[in-house]
């Protein structure tokens, strides 16, 4: 379990997190949502104890990370920012280096990068120095060494920041691979990766908690949660003629496609496929949506900018 | 502490010295200067005295922009490239990364004066050295750029940029090296008491390096710099802990 009770940090006159409360159960993987300059990164930097808290504390798997900040350390691998990693070394001497820190020896440390080269397909450059590597190669060789000794609890801020889609599903299938019975806490503000990713998300703007709920859940709080959109010839007519039913509450055209949005009242697919059929109307793309997560987004965060 | 984690952290830093060419270019720079400045500047041969006086007696003037060259990448490269991030969110306490870092640094300028050997080799060929003295003369060479280095460290860890990491270095070792002499000494002889001018005088490197170079391994010259390297290593982890987010 980790647990953050009114985590807060000041840099000077901002207050960069302000009285963070979470407690994150095994098997989750918690995604961190919010703008540039949330507090994210500096949440997560109290976290793995690089930075000290001005007040509050967390948790982790019952190791205080203030008090016993090396007892939480050792349980936790991290990701930080950017993936910064030792350039001038080699991909082997540099993860050797991590192991060695971890503690591991002899044949232990050997399997142990082995075993972590293995999953990040990191064999053909371990003889490379760092500097001479991709960015996607640089981005794994930091999980490669977040994921080492097998960490209960792994933090990574923005695990796929600046990768190509490929490399984009690989990090995310390895999170996904790594996540039952694991605590996994990801910043992003990529809003797919939430989606794709997270069973849980909480949207943080101004160092504040303003969402915390499942991916589904946040979809629920958008405008577009269960609309129906349509994409046919007469737009207008079928506007007004939908704008009447009454499981429609509001009906909008934009580039070239009807959106109906629900009243609350029946059911809108049903009722809208309904008209459908009554007027023989051509419709070559009818969608049930879900909810939109960067209209989501864009509400919670600037209602608090407001 | 661990002594394991502070050799994890020596190794690794060891080697990113000889990743890149700094070690050999520092290599290479102090054995042509130390020779130069000795045969040239200290007429090791005209002297016709067979000891490392003319050698030694330069050590504090190279060291002056050499160490700080080799002290300025320790926090400020970590901090710039982020990396300090890493290094102090593994297991392993800032005292042993402070520790483990001076360590390296200092065993690889300890290289670079073993490496001097030709030039022990050189009077005992020609003549007979009183060899304890040489001896002497180069643990207080070691020990004075213990003292340099350590002020590097610290004052390395105060910024991100390493130019201001190397001059910062070069000015407080500079008023280090030179606190016994009367240009310094001057300064606050108007209107400090005799005592704390007494003081300063006695923090100066050259004073202490000076006499453990003549073959007088004074206990107090010892403790005075395993008192300097102390202090700024623990001056470093301060630093280290409230500047280390910027």
């Amino acid at each position: 379990m980790l647990k953050a009770r009114e985590l807060t940090r000041r840099f000077g006159p901002l207050l960069a997190v302000d009285r963070l409360s979470f407690e994150v159960e095994p098997g989750t993987v918690l995604g961190f949502l919010g703008p540039n300059g949330a507090g994210k990164s500096t949440t997560m930097k109290m976290l793995t104890g690089f930075l000290a808290p001005t007040s509050g504390t967390a948790e982790i798997l019952g190791h205080d990370i203030c008090r016993d900040s090396l007892a939480a350390r050792r349980v936790m691998g991290y990701l930080p920012e950017g993936a910064p990693l030792y350039g001038e070394l080699t991909v082997a001497q540099f993860l050797a280096f991590t192991a060695e820190a971890r503690g591991f020896r002899g044949e232990e440390r050997a399997r142990r990068v082995n075993r972590a080269v293995e999953r990040l397909e990191l064999g053909s450059v371990m003889g490379q120095t760092i500097e001479t590597l991709s960015k996607g190669f640089k981005r794994r060789v930091g999980l490669a060494q977040a994921i080492l000794h097998d960490p209960p609890v792994l933090i990574l801020d923005e695990p796929t920041d600046g990768l190509d889609p490929n490399q984009k599903h690989q990090v995310r299938s390895l999170i996904r691979e790594m996540s039952p019975e694991r605590i996994i806490v990801i910043s992003t503000h990529i809003l797919e990766e939430v989606d794709a990713l997270c069973t849980r998300a909480m949207i943080i703007a101004n160092g504040r908690l303003l969402a915390d709920d499942t991916p589904r859940g946040l979809l629920g709080h958008s405008r577009y949660h269960n609309a129906v959109s349509l994409e046919l010839n007469e737009l207008d007519r079928a506007a007004s003629r939908l704008g009447e039913l009454p499981e429609a509450r509001e009906v909008e055209i934009r580039r070239g496609r009807l959106t109906v949005f629900p009243s609350g009242q029946g059911d809108l697919f049903r009722a809208v496929g309904k008209v459908i059929d009554e007027e023989g109307w051509k419709v070559s793309h009818v969608q049930l949506e879900s909810g939109r997560l960067d209209e989501v987004f864009r509400t919670i965060t600037r209602k608090e900018a407001a | 502490m661990s002594a394991a984690n502070i050799l994890v952290v020596m190794r690794r830093e060891l080697a990113s010295y000889f990743a890149t060419p700094v070690a050999y270019v520092f290599i290479v720079i102090f054995l042509v200067m130390s020779a130069a400045f000795a045969f040239h500047l200290g007429g090791f041969y005209e002297r016709e005295i067979a000891d490392l006086q003319p050698f030694f007696r330069f050590h504090p003037w190279i060291y002056l922009f050499l160490v700080p060259a080799v002290g300025m990448r320790l926090w400020a490269e970590e901090r710039k490239y982020g990396t300090i991030e890493l290094l102090l969110t593994l297991p392993i306490t800032a005292a042993e990364a402070v520790i483990g870092k001076f360590v390296a640094a200092w065993l690889f300028v300890g290289l670079a004066l073993a490496l001097t050997f030709p030039m022990w080799i050189t009077v005992n060929v020609l003549g007979n050295p009183d060899n304890g003295v040489i001896v002497a003369g180069y643990i207080g060479s070691w020990l004075m750029a213990g003292g340099f280095l350590a002020i590097s460290a610290c004052l390395s860890a105060t910024t991100r940029n390493q130019v201001v990491a190397f001059i910062l270095s070069v000015v407080v070792c500079f008023g280090f090296l030179l606190s016994g002499l009367p240009i310094v000494l001057d300064l606050f002889r108007g209107w400090l008491p005799q005592a704390l001018v007494d003081g300063i005088a006695n923090l100066s490197f050259l004073m202490h390096f000076d006499s453990i170079s003549r073959g007088v391994i004074d206990l107090r010259n010892i403790i005075y710099f395993t008192l300097v390297i102390g202090f700024w290593l623990l001056a470093n982890r301060i630093v280290l802990e409230i500047r280390k987010a910027d």
